[in-house]
């Protein structure tokens, strides 16, 4: 099933969708294939991802994706919160995601690493 | 094959597919037709008994291939209402088809020379423009989409100028389906001293044409959207437009002498064809195109207006649903774009797929469009021979369901 509990439950409630106010770190990037897009912006102290949110128009996948990478990276060091990976939240999705819908998957795994790395983009 | 509609779905093997459970309902044709067995069986038989390389061969073989090779650019030209053949020239698709014209005219560009595209176009017939402009310093203007979905062509009268070189058009938008008025169109186009090309990606497969009498000088198409094979497509040029142009690439075949230092160019069509073709691929483009012409065009084109308008009529009932592009089915092809309250089109098509009917979502490579329009993308149903009332039904029945399936 494409569309786990987890991910509809996600999707419908999301526990970290927003914005953050005056963010140290931000990026935003687009899915090619599909046009989604989504932004992330970070709060980071003492080394550690202090808080971060995701906002954007994306599909289900995409915002279930964001939302349990931030509950899974917030509070972490910075090198391990930016070296999670798709099998990482594959798992934490409970979803058997097409190759077709993958990239749903991994958009805000890149936004968040675009964050940390300190790139931004006006758009 | 003896009607559109459910008269020849026997003649489409791949129709008997159960996806997820289900009978495959097929409503993504626009993006790329099935293929009736008449045509899987022509390109196997080409494989078994007739493949050589065109042109060069004296062999029994070699003579068969080309014979079949010319023998389907005669169909095409037929099919098209193309004054010769010298008209027809074989690509890869669509997007080989424009890129082809973007660097032939592209190259006698001068800087503040002007090409006209609209804001409906798909990529394909906007990136090559893109590049041509930039390429040369010239200006890339765009005729908004207004109302419903249609052409601004007041603005267009005034985008036109001595500047504009070409005007670049979808005939049948992929999206909103707007039939553009062509036409009026080209006799603009023309009367402001622009050459014209259609983009009839959208366009061949669904509407009986006439090429000559339309007038445009380039008409772009792809087999793989008309019941043919992928790989194979069209660009029809004005003969009088194409002698004038230098060749886009060089190769084998589109030569008639060469030496160390320079060649002298082949005559048309093959000027244009370096290369080993698609030979194939036009095998079976000719038994596509024999198969719609049995059917007959204006039939398939009439049998494709109900279905759109049914299609309309049933989404439009449904709360939550947003339509693009006109309502009339009468000027319009045979698309459906829409969008469910709440429901990214991405998880609308996969809910859809799992009741085992295939539509598309996506931006449908028209981002400018999806700009104007404000959305990030929309669903697509879209027709072709083979679809029934029952299909349309079936949709309707299964969009109802997707506002709270999430």
């Amino acid at each position: 099933v494409v569309y786990s509990d987890l991910i509809r439950e996600r999707f419908r409630h999301p526990r970290y969708q927003g914005r953050l106010e005056r963010p140290d770190a931000a990026f935003e990037d687009v899915n090619p294939l599909c046009g989604d897009r989504i932004r992330i912006e970070c709060r980071i102290a003492d080394g550690r991802l202090a808080d971060a949110r995701h906002r954007g128009d994306s599909c289900a996948i995409c915002v279930a994706s964001a939302d349990v990478l931030l509950e899974r990276a917030i509070g972490e060091p910075l090198d391990l919160a930016s070296r999670l990976t798709t099998g990482d939240l594959l798992e934490r999705l409970e979803a058997d995601v097409r190759a077709s819908r993958i990239r749903c998957v991994t958009l805000p795994l890149t936004v968040l690493q675009g964050a940390l790395d300190g790139r931004e983009v006006a758009r | 094959m003896s009607s559109v509609g459910e008269g020849c779905r026997a003649d489409f093997p791949i129709l008997q597919r159960v996806v997820n459970g289900s009978l495959l309902d097929y409503l993504d044709s626009a993006a790329s037709s099935q293929k009736p067995r008449q045509v899987i069986e022509a390109v196997s038989g080409y494989y078994e008994r007739n493949h050589a390389n065109v042109h060069r061969s004296i062999h029994t073989l070699g003579e068969e291939a080309t014979e079949l090779y010319e023998g389907g650019r005669d169909a095409v030209r037929a099919f098209v209402g193309a004054r010769s053949r010298e008209e027809i020239i074989f690509t890869r698709g669509t997007t080989e088809a424009i890129n082809l014209v973007a660097q032939c005219v592209g190259r006698t560009l001068q800087a503040r020379d002007e090409i006209i595209v609209t804001e409906m176009e798909h990529h394909s017939n906007l990136i090559p423009w893109q590049m041509a402009c930039r390429d040369r310093g010239a200006i890339l203007k765009a005729v908004p989409v207004i109302g419903e979905g249609f052409l601004d062509m007041e603005a267009f009268g005034r985008l036109l100028s001595p500047r504009t070189r070409l005007v670049a058009v979808a005939h049948v938008s992929n999206v909103l389906g707007t039939i553009n008025p062509v036409a009026d169109l080209v006799r603009q186009s023309h009367e402001a001293g622009a050459l014209v090309l259609l983009d009839g990606a959208q366009g061949a497969p669904h509407l009986a044409l006439d090429l000559a009498a339309m007038g445009a000088d380039f008409y772009a198409f792809s087999g793989h959207k008309m019941l043919g094979p992928t790989g194979i497509g069209v660009l029809y040029g004005r003969r009088e437009v194409l002698e004038e142009l230098e060749p886009a690439w060089g190769g084998g075949e589109m030569i008639k002498e060469v030496w160390i230092d320079h060649a002298q160019w082949n005559d048309l069509p093959w000027r244009f064809e370096p290369g080993t073709p698609p030979i194939a691929g036009v095998v079976g483009l000719r038994a596509a195109v024999e198969y719609l012409g049995k059917l007959g065009m204006e039939r398939v084109a009439s049998h494709e207006r109900d279905l759109t308008g049914r299609c309309l009529d049933a989404l439009e009932r449904i709360p939550g649903v947003t339509l693009y592009g006109p309502r009339n089915p009468e000027i319009k092809g045979a698309v459906v774009a829409f969008n469910v309250e709440g429901i990214h089109p991405h998880d609308g098509a996969a809910i859809l797929d799992e009741r085992g009917i295939a539509v598309r979502a996506g931006h449908h490579c028209a981002q400018p469009l999806m700009k104007r329009l404000g959305i990030a993308g929309t669903l697509r149903a879209s027709f072709s021979v083979y679809n029934t009332p029952a299909e349309v039904e079936r949709l309707a029945e299964a969009v109802k369901g997707l506002r709270g399936a999430l």
